[in-house]
This record gives C-alpha cells, structure tokens and sequence, in this order.
C-alpha cells in the first residue's frame, strides 16, 4: 500500500519501519518540517516493560537504542534539604536527537523515503496515498484539517524543559521553598554527559516569582540559583527552552477515513509519567499488527485496521492520561503535603498516579518500604513494623487496634461502625433504622478486638423510605409515612415527600436529641461516636448552598457538634461525616468542603469521614476503585485533620497505599463475602 | 455466568413468524434469555409487543429489553407495558432501561431530550412504589447512570464492547451500589452482537443501525463477533470479569443464527 506519514517523530518513523518490515512492497514517504539533527527537548525515558515490547517489534531497532541507553534504577527525592532514595525502578532514557537518528537510519536502510525540511501547512500538499498517518504531534495541522472531535485542555503546572551538563545518577525530584511557593524539578539523565531538567510550578507562583516577564537567561539565572544544590555547579542549557502549559489532547475519533491519527496527534500524557514517547511507539505497532491481521488489501480493510487500532489502544491510553491527570494534579497541589514527614511525602510521590502500590514498592525496594513502614509505627528503632492496615492508631485516648473500619462482622477489623442510629422517630430513614443506641452489642465488638463507633444520624428529607435493599430513597406509602424536617422546604428525589423547613423549635429539639442519644452511646460504652453530617441527610442539607439558601451554612451544624462535644466524654474521640463536595452544579465544593472540615476540626471533631455526592438526587460522581482518595487526601493536607476514607477500596494493598502515603488515617473496606 | 440471545427486533424485515420462531427455538436451545432492544425512528419491533409474542411462544427463558429507552413513554404507559409483560410471562420479565443516545428519537416521541436523565430517575422511582416484583437493570456509562442504576435497580445493564471496557464499567457499579448502601452486589450484565452466517450483512446493518454515531458506527462494526473462536473469547473474557448475565444480540435475521449460536455454545 502507499503510505503517506506527516512528522517524523517517534510515533511515524515506528510505524514506518514496523511497515517496512512487515511487508516491503509498501511505498512508505515520511514529510518532517525539521532538518534531520534538529529537535526539541533532552532526553525521553522509557520502563522495562516498554523495552520488552520494543524488543518484540523490531529486534534491530531495540538493540541500538539500549546500546546507547542511560540506566539507572533509583529515585531520589530531595525535600526539606534531605535526599531519600528509593531503588528498584528500572528506568532507561536516551537522547531524544539520538532516538531519532537511529529510527531515521532504521528507516533508510528498510527504504522508506524520508524528506526533511519539508513543511506541511496545507494537507492538500500531501501526495495520494492508501493510507495517511498524521503524526505531526501535539499541534497536528492534519488533525485540525478534519473533525476528529478534538479537546485540549492545559494540565497541571507551567513547565520548562532544560538541560544540564551534570551526570545524574538517578531520577530525582527536588522540591524548593520559595516566598512565592512551591518550585520543582524532574531530572533524570540521559547519555554520559547531559541531563534532562524539567523546572515548574503553579501558574500563580510562576507569576509571583515573576517567571512569567523574564528573558530567557534571566528565566536560566533563576532556576539555577533555586536549585544550585542539585546542579553542584553545573548549568543549565536551554534548547530553544520556553515556560509551557502542558495541553492534555483527547479524540473522540482517531481515524476519519483513510487518516489516522498516531502519537501525541491522537492523545497526550502529562510529562510527570514520562511515557509520551513510550505511548506513541506503542501506537505504531498495534496499528502494525492490525494491518497484518486485517490486510491492507482495499478501503474496507484498511478501514478495519484503523478501527481494531482504536479499539485496542483507547482502553491503554485512557488508563494512562487518568493516571496523567492524577500525577499532573499532585504537582500542582504539592504544596499542600509539605506538612508530611520526608518518608511518607516520598511515598505519597511515588504512588501519585495509582500505577504503584504499596505492594509494587516493597518488591521494588524492600529497605525502603520497611523503613516507611517504621516511621509509619511511629518505631523507627525496631527491626520490622506491621504493615500499615495493621498499625494502630492512637486517636485522643482511644487505640485503635489497626486501621479497617467495618460496617457488620468485626472479625479483624480495627473499628466497627454500627448501621445509622437515629437521634429520633423521625430522624429514621426506614421504618427499620435503630432509634437510640441501647441495644447494640458494643460487648461483642470489644470481644472481637475492636472498638466500636456508634454514627448518629437524622435522616432528615431523606427519611421514611423503603429499606435499601428495595432500592433508595424510594418512599414509603403514605400511611407509613412520617413527616420529613430539612434545612428547607424541598423534596429529595422524585416521588419523594416534601420536607417542612425546619424552625427554631425544630432545631432546639434536634440539637437536644443529638446531645441525648450521644449521652446514651458513652454509657453504652462506645469507643467512638460519628456524626452524620453527610449525603443529603439532615445536617448536610444544611451545609449545601443546594439546599441551604442561608447566608451562614455552618452554624446549625457547628451547634449540634458542639452539643455532642459537651456531651460525649473528652477523651474518647469524635468523627464527623462529611460530604466534602457536592459533585453537583452550583453545590459545595472540594474548597467549600476543605473549609468545613477546617471548622468541625477547631470546634472539637478529632477526624473527619471523608464522603462525596448525594446532597441530591441527580449528581455527577466520578466511581471507580478508590474514587474518596484523593478527595481524603486534600481535605486530610489542606484540613490539616486525620480522616477515615471508603470509596471503594479492595484490597488491604489499596488500603495500605492510602494509608502509607498519608491520605487517609482509617479505611473502610468493601469486601463482597 | 448465563448466556443469552438476542431477538432480532430491530432487524429490518424481521417478521412477526421469524420473531416468534426464533423465540421458540430460543427456548429449546441453551439460552437463559431472550433480550430486545428499543428503537423508535429505524425499521423496528416495539420492545414491549416483540416480548408479548415471545412469552406466547416460550415457557422457560427468561424475556428482557436490554434496553428499552424509558424516557420516550411517560411513566404510567412504562409501567404498564412492564406489568403486562410481566404478567403474559408467568414473570419471566426483566425490564432494562436507559436513556439511549438518539436525539431524533426524542424527537419522534414529542418527549424533552434535556431532562431525560432526571424523568428515567422519576420512572424508576415510580416502578420500585408501584410495583416490587420486576426486575430492574439500569444502563449507561455516566456517574449520574452508575447512581440511578444503584439507586433504584436490581443490577447494571453494560452497553458493549471489549471485556475490558465490562471490566472497568463494572467497577463502578458496584463502587455506586456500595456508595449507595445497597447491601450484596448489582447483578452485572453485559452484551455483544454477532453474525456467524453472513458476517457482511451484519456488519452492514451496524454501520447503518449506528450511523448516526457518525464514523464510530465503523468501530461498533468492527467488533461484530464473526467466528466461532472469536464468540467464545469475548463469553469467556465476559465471565472472567465477573458478568452475570451475557446477551449475544443477532445481526442477522435469519433463523439458523439461532442454531449457530447454539451450537458455538454448547
Ligand atoms: C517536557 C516534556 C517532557 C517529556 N518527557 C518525556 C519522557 O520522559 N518520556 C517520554 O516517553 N515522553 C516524554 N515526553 C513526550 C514526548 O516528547 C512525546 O510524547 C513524543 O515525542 C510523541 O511522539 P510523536 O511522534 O507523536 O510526536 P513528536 O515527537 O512531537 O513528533 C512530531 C513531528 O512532526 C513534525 N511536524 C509537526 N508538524 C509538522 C508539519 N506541519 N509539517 C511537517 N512536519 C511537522 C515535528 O517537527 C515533529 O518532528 C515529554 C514531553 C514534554 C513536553
């Protein structure tokens, strides 16, 4: 087949020789605006499983490229003017100039045209072809000539990529202070005499430190001052080096007739996880192999071959640009974590983007992962710590035995939360909620090893419906009914009853019943009591601008945990269940949600349970594994307050990694019995 | 997990004999269940009245649209086209709504295309007062789809696609019905369409069933399960993931892609 290719990157010089290879009599002709020395940028790195898959495609090209290879198997980080390491990452990077001229001479020697200096503005311009491979990268012209239903979106930081003549001997991270903010750096080498130094910062900070009006050697000047420890003397190289915002390119179509999109033209990866170039390569060849399955015979399997491309490539790349998001969103919060002791800020770095666990880093380093397990323990001096699920957690005089939290059968659980006990009649959301706390079995939790938590609740317009295993929020009929109390006079979901507003005497007696059944729970012997100030239930309504239309959205709660405090004895701790952003338009916010659990904190909550959505009916979560985590972990860092965190999590592995990496104190776990 | 087929009722030139034949042998052969799909503005069966003549036919599969898109009919019609399968059935009813994702079907239907969300909420809500009895899937890839479904249903109907794409949907059902509170698990079904006899018919009628999706209708093509091979890897990668319930929905409306499929299966 006749193969035109627009932009001689990683991704089309790939696809080329993969073609070439796999049949000959293709008439392969690749058009690159650039000569063939010049390029952007340092060095790319790539992983070991990367490797493994480049060696499979084209053994030729495989062996030079790790000829020539910089490898190293370490990450240090460099935070607080302390460096830790931490090993067993393989990495190898190479020069992105060397990479190129080793797939150009790939090429050449397998016969495909190559014609440099050739600059494509007008799609028109390109000869006929079977098939046309626009990988032009990030600003395809061949993309912007078509409706491929293209987004772009700038993600985390401004960024700069510099170079350094300093010999690196590790990936390394390194985070400066400065009036302004937060400053960082990724740097890794990449051949034996140059390194790669990506410097960014929030684009507020960029601003204040006046990044944004400097020259380019000013720019230099200043990076070099701020991070003159790392570089020990050396510079740093521009290469036609400029401050960027990082566009994150999203497709709904990567092909529109015989054009197909490959490489950054059809979807970027936020730099911080390195694997752009890792990610176009891998393009090429399953759009290789697709042709060697499907043929390229005529339209119709040409077309198909785009098509099985799509299809096997979008749940990978998907999977990559959400832990892209994830990463590029830590950098730009960073600042928040300084608060974390260097080990565990070291860990909560390493597992930014939810690719590795807690598991994958004790295999990949065990020394490291028991050393943060001790600091974890809180014994940096003894020999082994337990992992951290099984860490106890001492919370004002309570210990809690380890760190799950379960709703049910306490076998093995640290905290047993009882089912949502209602405060009064009406506060119950089924005719089968519990009203008051006497009969739980608080003895048999104790027994089992754990404490016990009773959670307190009102239902508030979210009561007098069927038990949950009919469905929620699906009303009782009306005979069964009884009338519902919230911060105003709207229903829940549809068919749902109106709610009175409630009025002053209302709130008296619901501040009172509050203080009594928190009364009941300490002679009752309960270890902790939580407050139900989540998920569209009475005391969150309250706390939503969607359903509170009150200028001071705090004060009604602020005085029930103020009535329980005085309540509930000193010493035994107090949780507060909040639901930290609405996830719907116009409601509560993450800063909203950060400010609230700052206010429970100061009047006398010891940790906030961290929950999202169902302030109404209709709202648009995000679920997936873990989906409260990152939630937990701003409220936990911007807070400042300990937090317990379900959303979905598995495995102790999961468990472990939240808890590792500071973004939660206490865990819930779903586990289907 | 259980497999089960599809009827071909979206199908141009499907017949009421070929409808009601294909429900019957359905029936004898290996299948847990005989599913519709719902489609306004195309050469189709209503959902409802293709069930209707396959309950008459059928004495042991069970009969379900997967999906029917509630929101074209008010609330009270939906109800009772649901009672009323539910009833010729002995109870063999398995009612699988969502949005759908065809404007000109709203359209059609005089029904408002921007609140469809919210009324297939108020639909399911009026089912689970009314009436306890049938069982609900819900469908869509949306968190507000993921909430509804565990809101309100009995399980998640996933819309196709790699057992990959399943595997990731179902995650996020059952993070919904935790989230929730539900206790147990959402039911998890699944569906892929085939053609074992005439593989380019079939891609053909999806390139046009799917045409208004513009040039992802190729993509959906594509994906026709043509071989036998390539059924029995998508069932088996389906219950590797943990899939419940399978509907294998027919491309082709020709009678022996029953006996086909049968055969792939047993
Ligand atoms: C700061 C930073 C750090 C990165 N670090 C890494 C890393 O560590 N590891 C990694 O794997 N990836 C990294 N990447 C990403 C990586 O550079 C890209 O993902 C990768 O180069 C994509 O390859 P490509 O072939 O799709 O596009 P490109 O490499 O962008 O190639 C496109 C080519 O098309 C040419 N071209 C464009 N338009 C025209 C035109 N109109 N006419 C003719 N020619 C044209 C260009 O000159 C260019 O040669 C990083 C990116 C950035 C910005």
């Amino acid at each position: 087949m006749k193969v035109c290719v627009l932009g001689a990157g990683p991704a089309g010089l790939y696809l080329s020789i993969l073609l070439k290879r796999a049949d000959p009599a293709h008439e392969i002709e690749i058009f690159e605006r650039n000569a063939p020395g010049a390029t952007f940028g340092w060095g790319v790195v790539f992983s070991e499983e990367t490797l493994g898959e480049l060696r499979d495609a084209d053994y030729a090209t495989f062996l030079r490229i790790t000829d020539t290879f910089a490898r190293w198997d370490a990450i240090d980080i460099r935070y607080r003017g302390e460096v830790l390491r931490s090993r067993g990452h393989g990495f190898s990077a190479i020069a992105r100039k060397k990479l190129l001229a080793i797939l150009q001479e790939r090429c050449r020697e397998l016969g495909v045209v190559l014609r440099f200096e050739t600059s494509i503005e007008d799609p028109a311009e390109l000869p006929e072809a079977d098939l046309v491979v626009a990988s032009d990268g990030v600003n395809s012209v061949l993309r912007r000539s078509r409706d491929f239903g293209t987004r772009s979106t700038p993600q985390g930081c401004k960024y700069i990529w510099y170079g350094t003549d300093l010999v690196l001997d590790a990936f390394r991270f390194s985070f400066a202070e400065t009036e302004h903010g937060l400053i960082q750096t990724h740097s890794y080498p990449f051949d034996e005499h140059t390194s790669t130094v990506i410097v960014e910062c929030p684009e507020p900070t960029w601003r204040a430190a006046g990044l944004d009006r400097m020259s380019d050697e000013e720019s230099i000047a200043f990076c070099e001052d701020l991070f003159a420890r790392d570089l020990e003397g050396h510079s740093l190289l521009s290469n036609k080096s400029a401050w960027l915002s990082f566009p994150r390119i999203r497709n709904r179509r990567w092909s529109d007739g015989n054009v197909v999109l490959l490489g950054d033209s059809a979807h970027t990866a936020h730099f911080s996880i390195g694997s752009g170039t890792k990610l176009a390569m891998e393009d090429a060849v399953s759009l290789a192999n697709a042709f060697v399955r499907h043929g390229h015979h005529d339209r119709a399997a040409i077309r198909a071959a785009l098509v099985h491309y799509e299809l096997e490539r979008r749940p990978m790349v998907d999977r990559f640009q959400q832990a892209a998001a994830d990463s590029a969103g830590y950098f730009e919060r960073v600042r928040h974590h300084t608060g974390l002791p260097p080990r565990q800020f070291a860990v909560n770095l390493l597992t930014r983007s939810g690719r590795i666990s807690h598991a994958n880093l004790a295999l990949r380093d065990p020394e490291f992962v028991r050393r943060a397990d001790l600091d974890f323990a809180g014994e940096p001096d003894r020999l082994f710590a337990p992992p951290p699920f099984l860490t106890p957690l001492q919370l004002g005089k309570a210990l809690i035995p380890n760190r799950l939290v379960v709703t049910g059968d306490p076998r093995g659980a640290g905290l047993v939360r009882t089912a949502p006990i209602a405060v009064s009649e009406d506060g119950r959301i089924t005719p089968e909620t519990q009203v008051g706390v006497a009969s739980y079995p608080v003895d048999a939790v104790h027994e089992a090893g754990a404490l016990a938590m009773a959670c307190l609740t009102h239902a508030g317009r979210r009561g007098a419906t069927r038990p949950a295993r009919f469905g929620v929020d699906v009303p009782l009929p009306p005979d069964e009914a009884w009338p519902l109390l919230s911060a105003s006079a709207v229903s829940y979901g549809p068919l749902s009853q109106v709610p009175k507003a409630a009025d002053e005497a209302d709130l008296k007696r619901i501040r009172d019943h509050f203080a009594s059944a928190a009364a009941e729970a300490a002679t009752a012997g309960f270890d902790l009591l939580e407050l139900d100030f989540a998920q569209g239930r009475l005391l969150a309504s309250f706390l939503s601008p969607l359903t509170n239309p009150a200028e001071d959205r705090l004060r009604f709660p602020l005085e029930v945990l103020s009535a329980c405090r005085e309540a509930w004895p000193e010493e035994r701790p107090l949780v507060v269940r909040l639901t930290v952003t609405d996830w719907a338009p116009r409601g509560a916010t993450i800063e909203d949600g950060v400010a609230y659990a700052r206010a429970f904190a100061e009047a006398g909550a010891s940790m906030i349970h961290v929950e999202a959505g169902q302030t109404v009916a209709e709202t648009r979560p995000v679920y997936r594994r873990g989906f409260l985590t990152a939630l937990s972990d701003r409220i936990r860092a911007e807070a400042a307050v300990p937090t317990l965190v379900g959303g979905h999590l598995t495995s102790t592995d999961e468990v472990n990694t939240v808890l590792a990496a500071g973004r939660a104190d206490l865990c819930l776990l779903d586990v289907e019995a | 997990m259980k497999v089960g087929i599809g009827l071909p009722n979206t199908t141009p030139d499907a017949t009421g004999r070929l409808l009601a034949e294909w429900a019957r042998r359905a029936d004898d052969g290996p299948f847990s269940t005989v599913a519709v799909l719902d489609r306004l503005v195309y050469d189709s069966v209503e959902p409802f009245a293709a069930l209707a003549a396959a309950a008459a036919v059928t004495e042991r599969v069970r009969l379900a649209t997967n999906i029917a898109i509630g929101p074209l009919r008010s609330a009270a019609m939906l109800a009772k086209q649901a009672d009323s399968v539910a009833r010729l059935s002995d109870g063999r009813f398995t009612l699988g709504l969502g949005v759908g994702a065809r404007r000109d079907d709203y359209t059609a239907a005089e029904a408002d295309h921007h609140t469809r969300g919210e009324r297939l909420s108020a639909q399911l809500a009026h089912l689970r007062t009314e009436n306890t009895d049938i069982e609900l899937l819900v469908g869509g890839s949306s968190g507000a789809a993921f909430a509804r479904m565990a809101r309100y249903a009995d399980g998640f109907a996933h819309g196709g696609g790699p057992p990959r794409a399943f595997a990731s949907a179902a995650t996020r059902a059952r993070a919904a019905w935790h989230d929730l509170g539900r206790p147990g698990r959402p039911k998890l079904w699944g569906q892929g369409y085939f053609a074992l006899g005439d593989p380019d018919r079939g891609s053909a009628y999806l390139r046009d069933y799917y045409a208004f999706t513009g040039p992802f209708a190729e993509t959906i093509a594509a994906a026709n399960l043509t071989s036998a091979r390539a059924i029995k890897d998508f069932v088996r990668g389906y219950a590797a993931e943990g899939c419940d319930e399978l509907i294998l929905f027919p491309t082709v409306a020709d009678l022996d892609e029953v006996d086909r499929l049968a055969e792939v299966l047993a």
